[in-house]
């Protein structure tokens, strides 16, 4: 194991965790991702998953956007603790991805995003992910970023309740701009659950189709 | 004809709230592109298809 670091000096210094990125991930990739900006949007199942991926890879720069607060019914499956209960989900992700990956800039928002906003909210973004629960949401996220925000990916999820097969989560490519993770058609109000795992593997390759897109990688 | 998910339907003529309506899908849970452009909800009753268009319909259903 990489044990260089002694752990009673505390926290890695900047150049020790990058040195460590680069070792597992190269310096391509290290140097593709610090330069880059990624908006996630939704800070629930998905969102949390999404952002704690990218915040680990070392992207640079990372915009988290979530108008509502911490239920204890989203702790089975979302990147929070049972103390933050309460609080707004954009602080209470960010403080903790500060805990893992400290030299990242978070830019949280606690605001719903809106046609109206979404240019001011996500100007900056290469790469905007999806990441709300209502599907009608969903729907207008996807018509803004793609015609309101020329230069940037849109990487949507939908389609990944219940605890059907893993193998059915997939990533589809639709026109240049918009990538769609999910077995796209299993609702959650028609399957009744959400399942931690399954959600994840959405997540997953929403944040991998994302790093792919930082790395200059369009293909699926 | 026109090409929709892949797939080859005679639609040319329909707007794309009527082919919408034809497939079956709702109208505020889905994104559509035509010809690789993002057509926006408020164009969807003024835009027509033509022989040889290619649209993609994306349909989004609840969870995150």
């Amino acid at each position: 194991m990489d044990s260089e670091h002694d752990s009673k000096r505390g926290v890695p210094t900047r150049a020790e965790m990058r040195a460590a990125l680069v070792k597992r991930q190269g310096e391509a990739l290290v140097s593709a991702f610090e330069h880059s900006t990624v908006a996630v949007c939704g800070l629930g199942g998905l969102g949390s998953a999404i952002a704690l991926s990218l915040a680990r890879a070392g992207v640079g720069r990372l915009i988290l956007i979530d108008f509502d607060r911490l239920d204890v019914t989203n702790l089975h499956r979302q990147q929070y603790l049972a103390c933050q209960v309460g609080r707004p989900k954009a602080e209470a992700l960010t403080e903790n991805l500060r805990q893992v990956a400290p030299y990242v800039e978070y830019v949280p928002h606690v605001a719903r995003v809106t046609e109206e906003n979404a240019a001011t909210l996500l100007a900056g973004a290469a790469v905007v992910c999806e990441a709300f629960d209502v599907a009608e949401s969903k729907a207008m996220l996807a018509e803004t970023v793609l015609t309101r925000l020329p230069e940037a990916y849109l990487v949507t999820g939908t389609g990944m309740a219940g605890i059907g097969p893993g193998n059915r989560i997939v990533t589809r490519r639709v026109g240049r701009r918009m990538y769609v993770c999910g077995d796209g058609e299993t609702d959650v109000a028609e399957a009744g659950s959400l399942v931690a795992p399954r959600v994840m593997l959405c997540a997953s390759h929403q944040a991998l189709v994302t790093l792919r897109l930082l790395a200059g990688l369009t293909d699926v | 004809m026109v090409k929709v998910n892949g797939e080859e339907l005679a639609v040319a003529g329909l707007s794309v709230s009527e082919l919408l309506e034809r497939l079956g899908y709702a109208g505020g849970r889905v994104a559509v592109e035509l010809n690789g452009d993002i057509v926006r909800r408020d164009d969807y009753g003024a835009t027509a298809l033509h022989d040889g268009d290619v649209v993609e319909v994306v349909r989004f259903v609840g969870g995150g």
